[in-house]
């Protein structure tokens, strides 16, 4: 539905921080570096990544806030932004619904005007009657439940009650593409927690397309179908949210995703979904790995706390059994985490909080060979 | 009002593109950009940034061209002359003299209005000193008495035979009349007791500013009182107070008014009431009058280097954030009567007496200090020949079609303007907003000058009418309109067009419906401030007026000239009235809208 290809954008000449930016590096800066990626009908689409990668400027261009210097995005049939044919439909004209933010709630207005603005600022052969736009603004705060509030000044509002104006203004005119720029990074962590699902819930109900800006990885997961992870203006990895947690496809995905342990290594053996890779602390078997390194490749292999199985006992029948001695144990309320020292090396594992050992004792652990990702070394 | 950062941006090194960058594809980029804007120059918004471009080139630029060109032209009309400047600076013009009287002049009202207005700022905001609303009943002085009425004041207190200091105090008790208003040091006096309150707004808005756990870890580590104020709280405000001190530099150094009416009586010329006096002289020299308005610009732009190159260590510290809450205040115990005393010494002397003394001697029929005779003689004869003066009306009528017509020319101009310097990527819109400050720099008799030496050759019937005086007036206040624009575009978030813009509204339709209503707060507010420091211009005024176009401050120095003292006093009292009335609505607006006028001039 929404196509976009090798997507570059450089801060122009003009801008002082980008110059200065460029004379300490002599070369010219890239918030987006060439991004490419498709978001079906239907479908909840997150750009996921650190302050600064570029996923912000990425949404922008699409919404035409920002112009790109190279690049092409298509919307259905329609090409919004075309580089090298010198097209950029003005954002006005682009019929995106848009949440911002810090909601761009304009402050002058009431409730009701805030929701019938893009209505009323439609071209007049296309602008609904009267009566059509109250139903339409009826509707709207109907699904984001500010019926109540209609005649309100905007400014009375709560955070949350904000939030869903904005996106009650984003949805009154039934746009093909919903873009939400982190819209709920200015809410306090329980309502947070809640709007996730509120927010996911419209999506489903109302079947919206929507491309999701955010740097939390827990909401990406949550509320995503797909997630594509930035760092530095590049996509690293676009995914289900399974595959990006359980098959990072880079350091950078398995570090920003979750946490992991991390080891260097070698690949010595490698066959039908089973690679055994040599470090400087032993050995590990990876079983299910979807692209087979060959033998002699340098790999780095990641495992996920909740991956390593802790025990006082060596069990010795397992595969991936290793020993070493428990530096650390930090309680969390419903984990319980422990570093165990592989001579330089630190593992973290994480278990349910019935297991707690002291530190200084010795123990054993295992990795089950499906829970060990390879990660390709760059 | 900051000048430091003469504008906006000013914190930005501009597009200095530094010897290591990539000739990549930026370099056509930037023509490319330039090229499009070119190509769609029938759209609305390209016609109105356009057009507020031209006019701001036009009132910033063009004046100084002309001062440059017709003091450098030789005699003979062709070729580069420097005999304008030898007429002027040389020989026997006891230059030397002026250039040290202005110099001295400006540095010591600088300095006292720099000195009482940040002790009183201190005091104000940092200890529990009784009285704390007559800081800003003070405050509002150079706003409501403009400084011709202020000097005027200061005249019938500091004459040396009738002024009431003397009379009163000094020679009855000692038998002398040491107090003579007429010379520097009155200058100075009159010019920094002016300005203080300048200086103490400013102050204000910088200790409030001022983050109070800085200083009170400081006095942790164990640091003393003295110690705390040396070592943290001054370095912290310096960013603050030489902003402050170039601000009340500049405008003493271009004040005309103080000199003017202190200084011409005893011979002690400034570069202001110097060009005056040239082009009073007859045959007028325009070209040595250029020459010493070129000089005056000249010191003024080294004042603004200066101070910015003073700063370039302290931008990292400006943006000391405010905290929510506020620190104890200092007690002065035992002291605290004794503040108490000086601060309504301090407001009587400042405030009460020049106003009381203005009031008296509007109902006198000879001004003479108060005895039994006079008080018994007063008279309303006075308001009754301002009633009957045909010029009074006209100059009021004139005042106020000058002043509404520039406020609300420059409210529109910087609204547009603020929004391309803000808003917009569009190349130059730094060097827009820099000429769009540029004005203040420019004293208003350098202004005033320039525009009669454009005006004058123009066949366009413009000297002689009120739109030279409303070119001046735009020209002068554009700055001050920044500021409100700027502000009031920079209080609110970009997104808020954005999402205009994302819902469907066109350039025009953002800017009716969104824009404006948002920014209409600070942009009346800025109106009714300029509407109140045109009042009482004078500087360029007094160059650029004829006969029958004359306004009020111009009316009020023509009963200088006259010697008419006593209906100056009753005229002023009308124009103090008229002032309060305007400041008050000022506020009003101001405090709603979360803006301060905080600036004279």
């Amino acid at each position: 539905m929404l196509t976009v290809e090798s997507l570059k954008k450089s801060y122009d000449d003009t801008s002082a921080r980008a110059s200065k930016r460029r004379s300490g590096q002599g070369a010219r800066v890239y918030a987006v570096g060439g991004v490419d990626f498709e978001v079906h009908d239907g479908e909840l689409f997150t750009l996921l990544g650190p302050s600064g990668c570029g996923k912000t400027t990425t949404l922008r261009s699409v919404a035409g806030l920002e112009r790109p210097t190279e690049g092409r995005v298509t919307l259905g049939g329609r090409v919004l932004f075309d580089a090298a044919q010198k097209i950029n439909i003005h954002a006005n004209q682009r019929g995106l619904g848009m949440v911002f933010q810090s909601y761009a709630i304009w402050p002058h207005m009431s409730v009701f005007k805030n929701v019938s603005f893009p209505l009323e600022v439609m071209p007049r052969a296309k602008r609904p009657a009267r009566k059509e736009i109250e139903d339409l603004v009826g509707q709207a705060l109907e699904v984001t439940e500010l019926a109540a509030y209609a005649g309100r000044p905007a400014t009375k509002l709560s955070g949350g009650q904000q939030q869903r104006l904005a996106l009650a203004r984003a949805l009154v005119t039934r746009p093909e593409l919903m873009l939400l720029d982190e819209p709920l990074s200015n809410l306090d962590a329980k309502l947070r927690e809640s709007m996730r699902f509120e927010l996911k819930r419209l999506q489903r109900e109302l079947n919206l397309t929507a491309i999701y800006v955010t740097h939390d990885q827990s909401e990406a997961l949550v509320m995503s179908n797909r997630i594509a992870v930035m760092n530095q203006g590049r996509i690293e990895q676009i995914g289900k949210p399974r595959e990006i947690y359980t098959k990072p496809a880079t350091r950078f995905v398995a570090e920003f995703i979750g946490t992991s342990n991390f080891m260097e290594g070698k690949v010595v053996s490698a066959g039908a979904g089973e690679v055994s890779v040599d470090t400087a602390h032993g050995r590990m078997v990876a079983h299910g790995v979807e692209r087979i390194p060959a033998v002699g490749d340098p790999v780095l292999v990641s495992i996920r706390p909740e991956c390593v199985d802790l025990s006082r006992e060596r069990r010795g029948n397992v595969a991936n059994e290793w020993s070493g001695t428990v530096l650390t144990r930090a309680f969390m309320g419903d984990v319980v985490d422990h570093i165990v020292g592989v001579g330089e090396l630190e593992i973290r594992n994480r278990s349910n909080p019935t297991l707690s050992i002291p530190p200084g004792t010795e123990v054993h652990f295992s990795v089950a060979p499906d829970k060990v990702t390879l990660v390709p070394v760059d | 009002m900051t000048l430091a950062p003469t504008s906006t941006t000013a914190h930005d090194n501009g597009p200095d593109a530094g010897p290591g960058s990539a000739p990549g594809p930026g370099a056509d980029g930037r023509a490319g950009r330039l090229l499009r804007l070119l190509r769609r120059p029938l759209s609305l918004q390209g016609l109105l940034v356009g057009g507020a471009v031209v006019v701001v080139g036009y009132l910033a630029i063009v004046p100084l061209g002309y001062l440059v060109h017709d003091t450098f032209l030789s005699a003979d009309g062709r070729g580069v002359s420097f005999g304008a400047f030898s007429r002027a600076y040389g020989g026997n013009s006891q230059s030397g003299e002026m250039m040290l009287n202005s110099l001295w002049f400006a540095l010591g009202s600088a300095a006292l209005a720099l000195v009482l207005g940040t002790a009183l700022a201190y005091v104000q905001v940092r200890t529990d000193t009784p009285f704390k609303g007559l800081f800003f009943a003070a405050s509002l002085v150079p706003l409501i008495v403009p400084g011709i009425l202020y000097a005027t004041s200061w005249i019938f207190l500091g004459d040396p035979q009738s002024g009431l200091i003397n009379s009163l105090v000094f020679k009855p008790l000692f038998g002398t009349s040491p107090v003579n208003i007429y010379s520097v040091w009155g200058m100075i006096w009159v010019q920094g007791l002016h300005l203080a309150p300048v200086a103490f707004l400013l102050m204000v808005a910088a200790f409030r500013a001022m983050d109070p756990s800085l200083e009170e870890s400081a006095a942790m580590s164990g640091a003393n009182r003295l110690t705390v104020l040396r070592r943290v709280t001054i370095p912290l405000l310096r960013p603050a107070m030489i902003s402050a001190a170039l601000l009340m530099f500049v405008q003493s150094l271009e004040s005309f008014e103080v000199p003017g009416l202190l200084g011409l009586q005893n011979g002690i010329y400034v570069f202001t009431s110097r060009i005056y006096f040239v082009l009073r002289a007859y045959p007028v020299d325009y070209g040595a009058a250029g020459a010493y308005a070129i000089g005056l610009l000249l010191i003024a732009v080294l004042g603004v280097l200066l101070s910015s190159w003073l700063q370039r260590s302290s931008r990292n510290f400006q943006t000391v954030t405010g905290k929510a809450f506020r620190p104890r205040p200092v007690e002065l115990g035992r002291a605290r009567p004794l503040v108490g005393a000086g601060i309504i010494l301090y407001f009587l002397l400042t405030v009460v007496l020049p106003v009381a003394v203005l009031v008296y001697a509007s109902l006198l029929k000879y001004y003479a200090a108060p005895s039994s005779k006079t008080l018994s003689q007063m008279t309303l004869d006075n308001y009754r020949a301002v009633l009957d003066m045909p010029l009074a009306f006209t100059a009021l009528k004139n005042s106020l079609i000058v002043g509404v017509g520039a406020a609300t020319a420059v409210m529109i101009l910087t609204a547009i303007v603020a929004w391309v310097v803000l808003r917009t990527k569009a190349p130059g819109r730094r060097l827009l907003d820099l000429l769009a400050f540029t004005p203040i720099v420019i004293p208003g008799l350098v202004l005033g000058l320039a525009l009669a030496f454009v005006y004058l050759r123009m066949s366009l019937p413009i000297y002689g009418t009120l739109f030279i005086l409303l070119i001046s007036y735009c020209t002068r206040y554009l700055p001050y309109g920044m500021r409100y624009s700027s502000a009031a575009m920079a209080q609110m978030s970009p997104e808020l067009e954005e999402s205009a813009a994302v819902s469907g509204a066109s350039w025009f339709q953002t800017f009716r419906r969104v824009l404006l209503p948002l920014m209409s707060g600070g942009i009346l507010a800025g109106w009714v401030y300029i509407l109140v420091v045109s009042f009482r211009e004078l500087s360029s005024t007094i160059l650029l007026y004829s006969p029958g176009k004359e306004v009020l401050s111009v009316l009020i120095w023509e009963q200088f000239e006259n010697g008419q003292f006593t209906t100056l006093a009753a005229l002023g009292v009308c124009m103090v009235v008229l002032l309060v009335v305007l400041v008050s609505i000022a506020y009003r607006l101001g405090a709603r809208f979360g803006l301060q006028s905080d600036s004279a001039n």
